[in-house]
């Protein structure tokens, strides 16, 4: 019986497993050491602000590896032996593969800051890291400020676990407003103001210096590069992006750039073994995709795709239309298709139409192709779309009019909340002279062609 | 802010303790004429019991049920044993000792309580509102900007199954155990409510009375607490609100100003089979005797349970009942919703209940097939089993154990529909429907699922949300009451509760939209 390894329990390992369990009777083991189960690493959160325990990020229940005869080994993978197809643990223990995954994911960044590894500074990623901040900042006596750096996603949801125990955060952003780098400003700005509410330190566009160390060698204060100001705090989270995390793959003869290099079969340079998730990289992006691509959905989405090559059934890596989601403090974010905040990816012809409630934290941004019309993407804060809708939209390549006439259609807000569709037509007829008028929502267009896609 | 919370929870607990140590306070002074009259309403014929109790009780003052109470009890059973022993079935005495000495303690309490009922339900019934309204509504400011607000719910002692909670438990089992089975404990606490009651129908207050008031009380209250918690939830708001109304209006108003227009006691969205004694023979006598209305009830009750209720799941799913109308739900969404994260999720635990929710159906239907052939031809054993027997067996192990005791008690330890999830034949019939033939799922939005787990957390039903979001797969389940709190805690906006066509409801899939559209094809097809 074929072996199939899979190194890393994350959700694209462990999603390459369920599938290849489905369509085949092959022998599977995950090997990973930071946890017994697979647990939603986007969970994390969650469990320090006792909205759950850490078992409720586990989706599936114990019984279930063994019951799918997905067989489950705790260690680390120090080397990976491609000569004699064998992997070599942490422990000493080998494991031979007829084929291999490489699914292991990411690491926080740092970026070589003079006190980077003293005790109290960390990043957020694995469930050791989740433990450490537990153990670093269980309440506001033990830690009296928080400094985080970088404003990304995961800067964001650091300062609000750290709120949610009433401990004051500052918040280093390099930027000079709020993951401008990929929302366009009048989201960002938005942003800006709803961590501000949330009485956030915020320092937008500085970036940090060093971080200090007391007589214990603990870490006490950080310092700012722009402005030399010290700011005393007992833990700092380094939250400056991710990177694949493959330093254990040096000298083992598989290709590597910043990940795992893959061409679009998920192959490495070496037959029979592949990667997937976070920690592949395409030789070249996707359509308009990255290289990298450190998120849940992409990884789950190699992994599906994985599992039917090694299944027999070889096909290629096409994700379709982009999408993601994430949630900063209490505002929502959707995003389908492209909306580039500026340029290189962000082309000439991509016009934005961006509307924002008067009162609400609501606002959405539409990018569409100023010549044709064609719409290419949108953003929305505060309101829920419907994945189906756009993902449609965009298949068919509609233009923005169109769009804006059916927008209705693509609400999935919860039942009796407020419809903004209407504002959000009438602003757009004005700025562009159009006389769209917003069509009810129909249930035989949301369900016409939704048998799939 | 702070501050008014903790001097509004101890007002709270002042006034807690002094209902919960009622039962055991207040004097009783026994007067001849009370037996009298008891022995005439009851149609007493045991001179035995009536001598006993002349010579125990009557002319005497007593401190505390707890006094008074086993005496009623032995003389009764002192009774019932001489006259067995002589044959002499007729003069048996049929009402229980609980009964018999609520009956006489309700007429013959005397002292400070009696004299100042209006006092003592301010010390109770109002410390109690007060206080938890001043606990609530601070939250007001403290929980910051509107959104979920589930922060610290695994760190608080009292939602996290620390000893609060098990003291909850304790309070609220001993509360059901009294009021099902040693009502003559109660008799103090239907003094607080008397002039309410008479006002309403014109009698005194009874224990069932004390329980409906409480039971709007409680549920008005959290209610207050529910608008705070999920202020940016629109749904939640008109939910709450409605069943409310449902509760105060139908349960306890309506009923109660029939009695006072010499109608039968009816609660009109009680719906056999939850209602299980519909059909009993005292009850569709009592229905028979009252004329037109009486009709009415008859006719409306049949309607509702055949077609009403299966026409309305149709359109809206089971949640039109279980999370809108229904009292059972009503409480389990206030009350119960700081606990609604201990329902197990184990597919160990889906099993149990569909064994047990579709037993109970089966039990209440069979029952109720019994009660009907005796009703008819008017005899009282079915196959050799006695239709009462089978009666008082359901009436005590489901409507009073399961549907009270459990059902209620269990909150803070097993969640806070273990009735409804676990017993409720009603919501057995109901699910059927709104798996096999109804326009309402939760619909999940395409491939947005993170698998964080919050929806599966904070499923009240016990249902594993996340293991169809996470497959792309609309949420079609039986147990489902719609409360749509799985949809207002994703983080993700994956969840939206719809009523839609019927086609393409029940969407399996392997392969999530978002990837390749050939391979969604291919695998999803197959
Ligand atoms: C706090 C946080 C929040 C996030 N929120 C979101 C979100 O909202 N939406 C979103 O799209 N994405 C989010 N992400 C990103 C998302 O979680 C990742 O993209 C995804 O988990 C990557 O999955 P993976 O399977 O590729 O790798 P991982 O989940 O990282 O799994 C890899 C596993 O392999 C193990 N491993 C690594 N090397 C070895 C070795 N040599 N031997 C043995 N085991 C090894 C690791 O310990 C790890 O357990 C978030 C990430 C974090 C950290
Ligand atoms: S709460 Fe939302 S994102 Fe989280 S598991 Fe449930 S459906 Fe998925």
């Amino acid at each position: 019986m074929e072996h199939i390894v899979i190194i890393g329990n994350g959700i694209s390992g462990i999603t390459a497993a369920r599938h290849i369990r489905k369509n085949s009777d092959k022998k599977i083991t995950v090997v990973s050491a930071e946890t017994d189960y697979f647990f939603s690493r986007t969970a994390l959160m969650y469990v320090y602000m006792g909205h759950m325990k850490f078992e409720h990020t586990q989706p599936y229940e114990n019984w279930f590896w063994k019951k799918n005869r997905i067989d489950l080994v705790k260690g680390y993978v120090r080397t990976v032996d491609h000569q004699n197809k064998k992997l070599v643990l942490q422990d000493g223990n080998t494991i031979d593969y007829d084929k291999l995954i490489i699914a292991t994911g990411s690491k926080p960044n740092k970026f070589g800051w003079p006190g980077q590894d003293l005790p109290g500074v960390q990043g957020l990623y694995s469930k050791q890291d989740l433990d450490q901040l537990e153990a670093n900042a269980p309440d506001n006596k033990t830690c009296k400020r928080a400094v985080i750096v970088g404003g990304g996603l995961i800067g964001i949801e650091m300062a609000e676990m750290l709120l949610s125990r009433k401990i004051p955060v500052t918040f280093l952003v390099r930027e000079d407003s709020f993951w401008n780098g990929v929302l366009p400003d009048g989201e960002s700005q938005m942003i800006n103001e709803h961590i501000l509410e949330h009485h956030i330190d915020l320092r937008l566009g500085m970036n940090l210096k060093e971080i200090l160390a007391d007589e214990n060698g603990q870490a006490r204060a950080i310092v700012i590069a722009e402005t030399g100001e010290e700011i005393a705090c007992d833990v700092v989270g380094l939250t400056a992006g991710v990177s694949p995390n493959i330093n254990f793959l040096k000298e083992s003869g598989i290709e590597l750039g910043r990940g795992v290099k893959v061409n679009p079969y998920l192959e490495t340079n070496i037959p029979d073994i592949y990667a997937i998730g976070d920690c592949a990289e395409q030789h070249e992006g996707i359509g308009q995709r990255r290289p990298i691509e450190a998120v849940w959905y992409t990884g789950r989405m190699m992994g599906e795709t994985v599992a039917q090559t090694i299944c027999g059934n070889k096909i290629e890596y096409k994700p379709g239309h982009w999408f993601n989601s994430a949630k900063f403090l209490d505002l929502e974010y959707q995003t389908y298709g492209w909306v580039f905040a500026r340029g290189p990816a962000r082309k000439e012809f991509e016009q934005h139409f961006h509307w924002r409630d008067s009162k609400e934290k609501i606002c959405v941004t539409i990018a569409f192709n100023e010549e044709s019309k064609q719409f290419l993407g949108i953003n929305t804060f505060g309101i829920r779309m419907r994945h189906e809708i756009f993902d449609r939209w965009l298949t068919e390549k509609r233009d923005v009019n169109y769009v804006l006439e059916y927008l209705k259609d693509a609400n999935f807000d919860p039942e009796f909340y407020a419809q903004y569709e209407s504002k959000i037509v009438s602003k757009f007829n004005s700025k562009f002279g159009t006389s769209i008028s917003p069509k009810k929502k129909s249930w035989k267009r949301i369900f016409a062609t939704s048998k799939t896609c | 802010m702070k501050t008014i919370k903790n001097i509004g929870l101890v007002i709270f607990l002042i006034g807690l303790g002094i209902f919960a140590a009622l039962p055991l306070l207040g004097t009783y002074k026994i007067n001849p004429s009370t037996l009298d009259e008891i022995v005439t309403k009851k149609r007493i014929k045991s001179e035995i019991f009536i001598e006993g109790l002349q010579k125990s009780i009557v002319g005497k003052e007593f401190q505390g049920m707890q006094s008074l109470s086993p005496l009623v009890g032995s003389a009764i059973e002192n009774a019932n044993t001489q006259h067995v022993k002589n044959k002499e079935y007729k003069k048996k005495i049929y009402t229980s000792a609980s009964e018999m000495a609520a009956l006489i303690g309700k007429k013959s309490g005397t002292g400070f309580m009696t004299n100042n009922k209006g006092l003592m339900w301010f010390l109770t019934f109002g410390f109690g509102i007060i206080g938890a309204l001043m606990f609530i509504v601070p939250n007001v400011v403290l929980l910051g900007k509107k959104g979920i607000k589930n922060d610290g719910i695994y760190h608080e002692n009292s939602t996290n199954k620390g000893w609060i909670a098990w003291l909850v438990f304790i309070f609220l089992v001993g509360f059901y155990l009294i009021l099902y089975f040693k009502s003559e404990y109660a008799v103090n606490w239907t003094y607080l409510v008397d002039p309410i009651s008479e006002s309403l129908s014109g009698n005194p207050a009874g224990h069932w009375f004390v329980y409906g008031f409480m039971y709007c009380t409680v549920m008005t209250v959290m209610a207050v607490r529910m608008y705070i918690k999920y202020r940016h939830n629109v749904y939640q708001m008109i939910r709450t609100t409605s069943v409310l109304f449902f509760q105060i209006v139908f349960a306890f108003l309506i009923p109660e100003i029939m009695v006072r227009l010499q109608m039968p006691y009816y609660d009109f969205k009680n719906v056999f089979p939850l209602d299980y004694d519909f059909f009993f023979q005292w009850n569709l006598n009592s229905l028979l005797d009252s004329g037109g209305i009486g009709l009415f009830i008859l006719v409306w009750g049949i309607v509702l349970t055949l077609v009403i209720v299966p026409v309305m799941v149709y359109f809206f799913g089971k949640r039109w009942y279980c999370s809108w109308v229904c009292g059972c739900g009503g409480l389990a969404e206030t009350l119960g919703d700081p606990y609604r994260q201990h329902s197990s999720k184990s597919l160990f635990s889906w099993k149990i209940e569909r064994w047990l929710i579709h037993g109970v159906l089966v039990f209440a239907v069979v029952m109720t097939g019994m009660t009907l052939y005796s009703f008819f031809a008017e005899t009282g054993t079915v196959l050799g089993l006695k239709t009462q027997s089978i009666q008082n067996t359901y009436s005590l192990a489901i409507g009073s154990v399961f549907a009270g005791v459990i059902g209620t008690g269990f909150y803070p330890i097993f969640g806070n529909r273990v009735w409804c999830r676990f017993g409720c034949p009603l919501a057995a019939y109901l699910g059927f429907v709104q798996r096999f033939k109804s326009r309402f799922r939760i619909t999940t939005n395409g491939g947005q699922c993170i698998s964080c787990g919050n929806c599966s957390t904070y499923c009240e039903q016990g249902i594993d949300v996340r293991a169809y979001a996470q497959k792309g797969e609309n949420i079609v389940r039986s147990s489902c009451v719609g409360c749509g709190i799985c949809s207002a805690v994703c983080p993700r906006g994956v969840l939206k509760l719809e009523n839609g066509p019927e086609q393409g409801r029940i969407n399996p899939t392997e392969v999530l939209l978002g990837n390749d559209v050939d391979l969604m094809e291919l695998v999803n097809k197959k």
